[in-house]
């Protein structure tokens, strides 16, 4: 299927450990949906259609993190199906709040929540699917912003690279003209370790930013550690505000662990 | 297989649903065996990592569980924790959150009836399949909904997973003019929704009638979301501190899943058609003339029905959310403190698919102690099955290809959301369906 004038682009959408949200993006850009629906086929999409087609798929769209054993070994015959491979949202990208887990004894965990302990089965860890299988691109969010998604598709079917800012989320607060809530009025704000991509939402919302985009690229958490605890936040504060939506990605995972050792 | 033999209606994936499902009906010769709504999505153990969070993440935390409803979850959370604080909200935010779940009820809702269910009346796999013979009907849903996403977008900063409900209130509150830019909108959406209601009426209705116990909240003056009496059909009349005396989750041998039960009598339905049901008289003129108008009146005893009380409560969302912006005059502040202090608080609102519990245990720092949340489909789920054995039945002679869509269709009446259901249903996590 390689004439590129009549071929539309054959879309999976695959779920793992997820709330469903990032894929509902796509259902919720109404005015775009029929156009994308026109440009595309989108070939499998339980959440959407019961039409199921089989792969290959030239887009895979991935949502979720890897919780189970068997969720390993499908991600696998995923990756096989899909020329291309993205993850939508936090917990295909970094694992998602069900990482939390992964600093915990899953087994209590199992006991907490189910009667009958013996009969879940579920991995130690909760991972991201780049952890697994290679990954083409990454959307960030907890959820996606479906602006950044219908970007994404459209710079796919012109063959061109997104245009997905890597920066922090201050950025975007100056754009707005926001004034800068952790400076001004002492609010702890993870703006300026984290991707943009919300439109710097929470401060606009007087409330700092909790991280639902994930570190920035290179960002200064040591830094931020600091600020946080000149604004009398302690410690266990300090690595509870790293452990949210994107716990699992590293430089938030590594600034959260200093803050429970020191 | 045909003939004598077991014949199975089979399901691997379920479609048009929120999260990971299957179905599994056995026929044999004219009986119907084991039925089974199994649950494969993986656990993701919300109840386990609230403990030791801070009180004022639990609205954003528990939204996580879904995407679909995640007002719900905020709104369940913070009224429960308001409870466990003694905090109490000021009645301008007690209107503004009926506005927000409006929004979300007519986001949901209109998914649901023209995205998810109606493609089965009219035989699509889907509604871009539906769309291209009934354009105007699509267009016409994604307007609607898109003007429920609107309201949430305006109250919460976006569609999923808003950031500003907050325990004693909002982050941040909007202006009258906002609210009323929303105005011209929501007329527009209130004729949509009496026209869905029309539409939806006109549809093909199998003959499946059931004797249901219906559950929902109920108040005294109002078609109920946040606050009110959970009450039945069949005499239940609590307040939602004694909702784990009278509802039990019973462990299954088939697919290890925990089905809720009403103690002592067993299973039961919570949703549109239990609120429609049970507070009729709550709702305004406008959505009971459409209700009575297109030949539903309370008990509505048929789930496949339910497609057309959503719409009705689709009406009562757009009418509801207009007397809000009509009587709305901001609070003195958008939210009221909350300390941190020792406490158990209880709380249900009614999710767009029904009565969705929270309760938390609080320490003297705010601290979660321990959290226990029961969401609709798992309540649901084996009212599900129970109706499976019923409905499948009637489609023993049926071509199994058509008897499987037929289930799915009764399936998705409930407008499942197996997403927020696995967190709590006890499952075992398995991607192969059992062979026959």
């Amino acid at each position: 299927m390689s004439s590129k004038s009549k071929h539309k682009p054959r879309i999976g959408v695959f779920k793992f450990a997820s709330c469903d949200g990032c894929q509902l993006s796509l259902l919720d850009a109404e005015d775009e949906l029929l156009g994308v629906a026109g440009a595309v086929d989108i070939a499998y999409f339980p959440e959407a259609t019961r039409a199921m087609s089989k792969g290959p798929y030239d887009i895979g769209l991935v949502e979720g993190s890897i919780t189970t054993y068997q969720d390993a070994q499908r991600i696998q015959e995923v990756r096989r199906q899909c020329k291309s491979l993205i993850t939508i949202g936090a917990c295909a990208t970094a694992g998602g709040i069900q990482a939390l887990r992964n600093w915990k004894d899953v087994d209590e965990f199992i006991r907490v929540v189910y009667a009958t302990p013996q009969f879940i089965s579920t991995l130690k860890l909760s991972t991201p699917i780049a952890q697994h299988v290679p990954v083409d691109f990454e959307l960030r969010g907890c959820p996606i912003n479906k602006y950044q998604l219908i970007e994404f598709i459209t710079a796919t079917l012109a063959g061109r690279k997104p245009n997905v800012p890597s920066y922090s989320v201050c950025i975007e607060c100056k754009r707005r003209a926001n004034v800068c809530i952790a400076v001004a009025r002492g609010v702890p704000c993870l703006g300026p370790v984290t991707q943009a991509g919300c439109g710097a939402l929470c401060p606009s919302y007087d409330r700092g930013c909790y991280g639902c985009y994930g570190p920035m690229e290179t960002p200064n958490t040591a830094s931020l550690t600091n600020q946080f605890r000149i604004l009398g936040q302690t410690d266990s504060q300090v690595a509870r505000a790293f452990r949210g939506f994107n716990a699992w990605a590293w430089q938030f995972r590594k600034a959260s662990e200093e803050c429970e050792r020191t | 297989m045909t003939g004598r033999g077991a014949r199975t209606i089979r399901v691997d994936t379920l479609a048009r649903v929120e999260g990971e499902g299957s179905l599994y009906i056995k026929l044999v010769g004219e009986r119907v065996g084991e039925v089974q709504l199994r649950i494969y999505e993986p656990p993701r153990f919300f109840e386990a990592f609230l403990r030791g969070r801070h009180f004022s993440e639990a609205p954003d935390i528990t939204a996580r569980i879904c995407g679909i409803c995640p007002i719900a979850y905020q709104m369940s959370a913070v009224h429960a924790i308001e409870r466990a604080l003694g905090v109490r909200i000021d009645p301008a935010v007690r209107l503004l959150r009926r506005l927000f779940y409006c929004g979300e009820w007519i986001e949901s809702h209109t998914l649901h009836v023209y995205m998810l269910h109606a493609p089965d009346f009219l035989g699509y796999q889907d509604v871009i399949a539906m769309a291209r013979d009934h354009r105007a009907v699509v267009e016409k849903a994604l307007r609607l909904k898109k003007i429920g996403n609107r309201i949430v977008q305006l109250l919460g900063g976006r569609e999923i997973h808003p950031i500003s409900a907050a325990v004693g209130g909002f982050y941040k509150i909007p202006t009258k003019q906002q609210l009323r830019d929303l105005v011209d909108d929501l007329e527009w959406a209130l004729e949509a929704s009496l026209e869905t209601v029309r539409w939806t009426a006109g549809l093909q209705f199998p003959n499946f009638e059931q004797d249901y116990e219906f559950v929902a909240l109920r108040h005294s003056d109002e078609y109920a979301f946040n606050e009110g009496r959970l009450v039945s059909n069949r005499g239940l009349d609590i307040d939602a501190a004694e909702y784990e005396d009278h509802f039990v989750e019973l462990q299954v041998k088939h697919s290890n899943a925990l089905h809720s039960v009403v103690r002592g009598r067993g299973s039961y339905l919570v949703g549109p058609l239990a609120r429609f049901n049970l507070n009729f008289d709550k709702l305004p003129e406008v959505a009971r003339k459409a209700a009575v108008d297109a030949g539903l009146r309370p008990p509505v005893k048929n789930i496949f029905r339910s497609i057309v009380v959503r719409a009705v409560e689709l009406v009562f969302a757009c009418a509801e959310a207009l007397r809000a912006i009509h009587e709305y005059e901001p609070p003195a502040a958008p939210r009221v403190e909350a300390p941190n202090r020792i406490g158990v608080g209880q709380a249900i609102t009614e999710a767009p698919r029904g009565i969705l519990y929270h309760r938390y245990a609080l320490d003297d720092n705010g601290l979660i102690v321990t959290a226990k949340i029961v969401p609709p489909t798992s309540q649901n789920q084996k009212r599900i099955e129970d109706d499976l054995r019923e409905y499948a039945a009637q489609l023993v002679v049926w071509p199994i290809e058509e008897a499987t869509w037929k289930c799915e269709q009764e399936v998705r009446s409930y407008d499942p959301c197996i997403s927020c259901a696995t967190h709590f249903l006890r499952v075992v996590v398995e991607r192969e369906d059992v062979k026959d």
